[in-house]
This record gives structure tokens, C-alpha cells and sequence, in this order.
């Protein structure tokens, strides 16, 4: 690595460090910024000891927002989605196969109430200026890779056999295909139990926000060793197996209604549809009319497929106005 | 046997001193010290029978040492906050008769936030080990698993009853799990939760 190269990551570290809040501006070692979208900055830290690896997921507060409203709105999304994913960590909706990080720890309030302060405390309020106010919610780190990066792993590796002579073979390609369609139903299943058992739509279903996190070793399920799992290397093929982890419940709501759920599906057969080109013709087979995939996943799920061919038809939103 | 633990994202001047106890005689006369406001005792005194495992309890840790930085305790003191942010109610009183020493408690879990740098690990054990009649244990899973008392536990945090001998395979080898560590994550999150409107 070039000097230039590691001074441009120190400038962009301490950058980062401005836009932690409070209390995370002491932490050692510093969190590292995984990605960032239009609401949150997603870091990966730790919890109580840094061998405990969590995400950190911070919403800072808009400047360009009335501070009220700003604090409102930034709280409403922040708990919305932590009561979702504690409603969803239940074990009777987990054995129905639906897996969502916990929350650890959770900050609604940018301007919570405070007491007059004292001079002891002042000296830590010092300390926390350079942090921005906001709200975060502190999760569990599923290990894995994203669907996305997995499917697309499975493609470099195709191609990358294709391209040193060694092309895969119509057997090959078969088990290959077989592990593809598994996933997929799986992935319908997840979605099914999400909706039925655990009441809510997710609202940003992608291949990004569905995670594999393969089996842990100490229950004896992880064919191979399990650091060939989700890297894009083209010499093996990603490993496949594993829980399918539904991640990122910011837009997520708790609705029972068949409108919202086939939204829901719309989305993600539309994202889908443009992330995964290759696969996009096996989406309504294997993830939806599958009898292990959604369909077969409860008993109202025939309502809510049939209500996804008129979604199609018009699209994702129901009324033209607004 | 007091552990001095460092909790991750808290400054390196809030150490926290953790010791258990078991076969506690005087829980009583702890309680009526709590009661009278007597400094001396200014400790957090936790029922151990309540405490699913280090997690749970440095996890209400955690949270009251982030609300005492940012000065919005919702009790009297860091120590009181501990009890409270145990709780999945914003009931300061449910709180300590929940999660607080009791009269008929045997297994005590203590622990003294060190706010000033005087606090030392033998400064607190010489403390604890006048002042309570008990046998000293290590602070760890193992003394937390035996005392622990899971049916109270669900009770309290409201948990729905476990599925008596139902360990569900769901299609491509979901593997079971430990009942703890479900209620953990629960439990935690219905700890982060407390408060929220």
C-alpha cells in the first residue's frame, strides 16, 4: 500500500470519528464505517468487550431540520425499528424461521431531558462534544454475506471457470443450480414467516438486506470450512448453507394486510429482477409459487400472491396522489 | 473476589467493581442500609436469582453508566440506575422489589460504579467482605446458571412460555438452541426499550 493511499484512510478515519455520537467517541478501537444511506451510517463495533463484535446503526440529526421535528421524527423511525426487531427476536417467531439481529443497546432521544448539570458530569459532557447528536440502535453482527454477494459469487465463479479453460459442466452446473433455487426458497420461506408469524413487512426487501450466516461450527452443519463462505474468490464456489438473516428494518411496519405484504414481495422481485439479471427468470418459482418457498410458508399466502399480479399491473404505490 | 471490569464505549475513569456472594445471612440489615440512605453502602445490591448471566447484568451496567455521562438518571444515584435499568418498566419501586435485595435473598450480586479514582479493588472487597455475611463466589456464567431462576425471570420481563420439548428443524437444518440465549436477546432488547414513548 502506497504512502498517499494510507494517508488519505487516516484523514477519512478521523473524519469518521466526528460523525460517531456519544458515547462512541470514547471507543477503542474506533468503529469502522461499513456503509452509509440516505437515513443512517452503519458501523461495525462492539458491545460490552471489544471480542463481541455489533453494529452500530446511527442516525445523525439533520441540520436542515427544525430541531424539533428533527428529534421526532428521528426517534419515531429509530424506535419503530428496535420494537421491530425485538417483537421479531422471540423464539417462537425465530423457530418459524425468521432471524433478525437483536438489539443490545438503544439511544432515541436527541435532546433527552437532563438534569441541571453537575460539575462531574460537565467534565464527560466536555469530552462528548465533538460527538453529533443523534439516535442509534446497537445490534447483534450476523456473520455471513449478503445474498447479493453470494449470488454474485456464484457468478464470478462460473465465468471464472469459463474463462481459464475449465469450464463447469452440465452436471456441475446443476448441483450449482439446485443450490441457487434452494436459496431462494428459503428465502421466500423467510419473507412468508416474516409476514404471517411475525406480523410486519420488512418495506426494503433486496438481496442486500437478506444475509446468510452460515451454521455454527459447534452444532456440526458446515460442510467445508466456512471461510469460503460469500467471498467473491473465483477458484470455489460460495458456500450456500446457512440461516437466511433478514437485516436492516428501517422501513419496516406491522401490518397484516395482504396490500402491504405483496408490496413487499414487489419490491424485492423488482430488486431482484436488476440485481440478479441471471436468476431473475427462477424469482417466481422458487421464491414465491415454491411449496418451500413463500407460498408454502402459510396458509394466506395464496391471497397475497394473487395480490402481487395486481401490484404488478399498477406498480408499488396503490393511489395516484401523493 | 471483586472483578474490576472496564465496559467497552464507557470512559476508562468509570470502572465498575463486580462481586457475587452466596449463603448472604444479612440481606435484611443490607436493605434497611439501602433504605436509610446510609452512604456507606452505596452499592447496587442485586438479587442473583434475576440475573441471567454477565451479558444481562453488565448490559443494565451499560446503560446506566451511558445515563449517568449524559446526566438524565432517572433514580437517585448510578448504583439505584443499575437496579432500574434491569427492569423493562420505567417503575423505579417494581424495579427494586423485582430486581432489588430482598429480605429472603441468599445469592447477592454487588456492584460499585468507581467514581472516584480512590476506588480500588481491594478498597471495595475490604468494604464487602466486613459488611457482608456471605460466601464469595466468582462473578461468571457458572454462578449466575445455578442461581438464576428462569420461570421467575420470563415472569418479569413477560416473556411468553418456552415450547416444552418441541425443538422445531425448520426445512434446511435449523439447528436448536439454547433457551438463555433466547431469552438473553429478548431480554436485552426489552431493556433498550425501557423508556421509550
Amino acid at each position: 500500500m502506497s504512502t498517499t493511499e494510507l494517508q488519505v484512510q487516516a484523514t477519512d478515519a478521523q473524519e469518521l470519528i466526528h460523525l460517531l455520537p456519544s458515547p462512541f467517541t470514547n471507543t477503542q478501537p474506533a468503529p469502522e464505517l461499513l456503509t452509509q444511506g440516505a437515513e443512517a451510517l452503519v458501523y461495525k463495533t462492539h458491545f460490552l468487550t471489544p471480542a463481541q463484535p455489533a453494529i452500530l446503526k446511527f442516525r445523525p440529526s439533520k441540520a436542515y431540520r427544525h430541531p424539533t421535528l428533527d428529534a421526532r421524527l428521528t426517534k419515531q423511525r429509530v424506535l419503530a425499528e428496535a420494537r421491530v426487531l425485538v417483537k421479531l427476536s422471540a423464539p417462537d417467531v425465530r423457530d418459524a424461521g425468521v432471524h433478525v439481529p437483536g438489539v443490545l443497546a438503544l439511544e432515541w432521544d436527541v435532546a433527552r431531558k437532563v438534569k441541571n448539570t453537575g460539575a462531574e458530569v460537565e467534565r464527560y459532557r466536555k469530552e462528548a462534544q465533538g460527538a453529533v447528536s443523534g439516535a442509534w440502535i446497537l445490534m447483534e453482527f450476523v456473520e455471513g454475506s449478503s445474498v447479493k454477494d453470494l449470488l454474485r459469487g456464484v457468478d464470478g465463479y462460473v465465468k471464472g471457470r469459463a474463462g481459464s479453460g475449465n469450464a463447469v459442466n452440465a452436471e456441475e452446473m446443476v448441483v450449482i443450480e439446485q443450490e441457487v433455487k434452494g436459496l431462494l426458497r428459503r428465502i421466500g420461506r423467510a419473507v412468508g414467516a416474516l409476514h404471517s408469524k411475525g406480523g410486519v413487512v420488512h418495506g426494503d426487501l433486496t438481496s442486500s438486506n437478506v444475509m446468510v450466516r452460515p451454521y455454527r461450527k459447534d452444532h456440526g452443519l458446515v460442510n467445508g470450512d466456512g471461510d469460503a463462505h460469500g467471498e467473491a474468490e473465483e477458484d470455489r464456489c460460495p458456500n450456500l448453507s446457512g440461516d437466511v438473516v433478514l437485516i436492516d428494518f428501517g422501513l419496516a411496519t406491522q401490518s397484516t394486510q395482504d396490500e402491504d405484504r405483496a408490496v413487499d414481495l414487489y419490491v424485492l422481485e423488482r430488486a431482484f429482477g436488476s440485481t440478479h439479471p441471471k436468476q431473475e427468470g427462477w424469482f417466481d418459482a422458487e421464491v414465491l409459487k415454491h411449496q418451500d418457498g413463500y407460498k408454502g410458508s402459510f396458509k394466506g399466502s395464496n391471497v397475497v400472491v394473487k395480490r402481487l399480479e395486481e401490484v404488478r399491473m399498477r406498480g408499488r404505490k396503490r393511489s395516484m396522489i401523493g | 473476589m471483586v472483578e474490576k471490569i472496564q465496559i467497552a464505549h464507557i470512559p476508562d475513569d468509570l470502572p465498575i467493581y463486580v462481586a457475587c456472594y452466596k449463603d448472604v445471612q444479612n440481606a435484611s440489615f443490607l436493605k434497611q442500609q439501602l433504605l436509610a440512605g446510609n452512604q456507606v453502602y452505596n452499592y447496587a445490591f442485586v438479587d442473583a436469582t434475576t440475573i441471567l448471566s454477565r451479558q444481562h447484568l453488565l448490559a443494565a451496567a451499560f446503560r446506566a453508566l451511558n445515563d449517568h455521562i449524559h446526566d438524565r438518571l432517572k433514580s437517585n444515584n448510578v448504583h439505584s440506575e443499575i437496579v432500574v435499568c434491569l427492569s423493562s418498566n420505567n417503575n423505579i419501586g417494581d424495579a427494586f422489589r423485582r430486581f432489588g435485595i430482598q429480605d429472603s435473598t441468599k445469592d447477592l450480586v454487588i456492584v460499585k460504579v468507581g467514581l472516584s479514582p480512590e476506588f480500588a479493588s481491594e478498597s471495595v472487597e475490604g468494604h464487602l467482605k466486613d459488611a457482608i455475611e456471605g460466601t464469595p463466589v466468582p462473578f461468571d456464567d457458572a454462578f449466575l446458571r445455578q442461581t438464576c431462576d428462569l420461570d421467575k425471570l420470563r415472569k418479569t420481563y413477560k416473556l411468553g412460555k418456552p415450547q416444552q420439548g418441541k425443538t422445531v428443524m425448520n426445512g434446511n437444518g435449523g439447528h436448536a438452541t439454547d433457551e438463555r440465549s433466547d431469552i438473553e436477546v429478548q431480554v436485552l432488547g426489552l431493556m433498550a426499550l425501557r423508556g421509550a414513548t
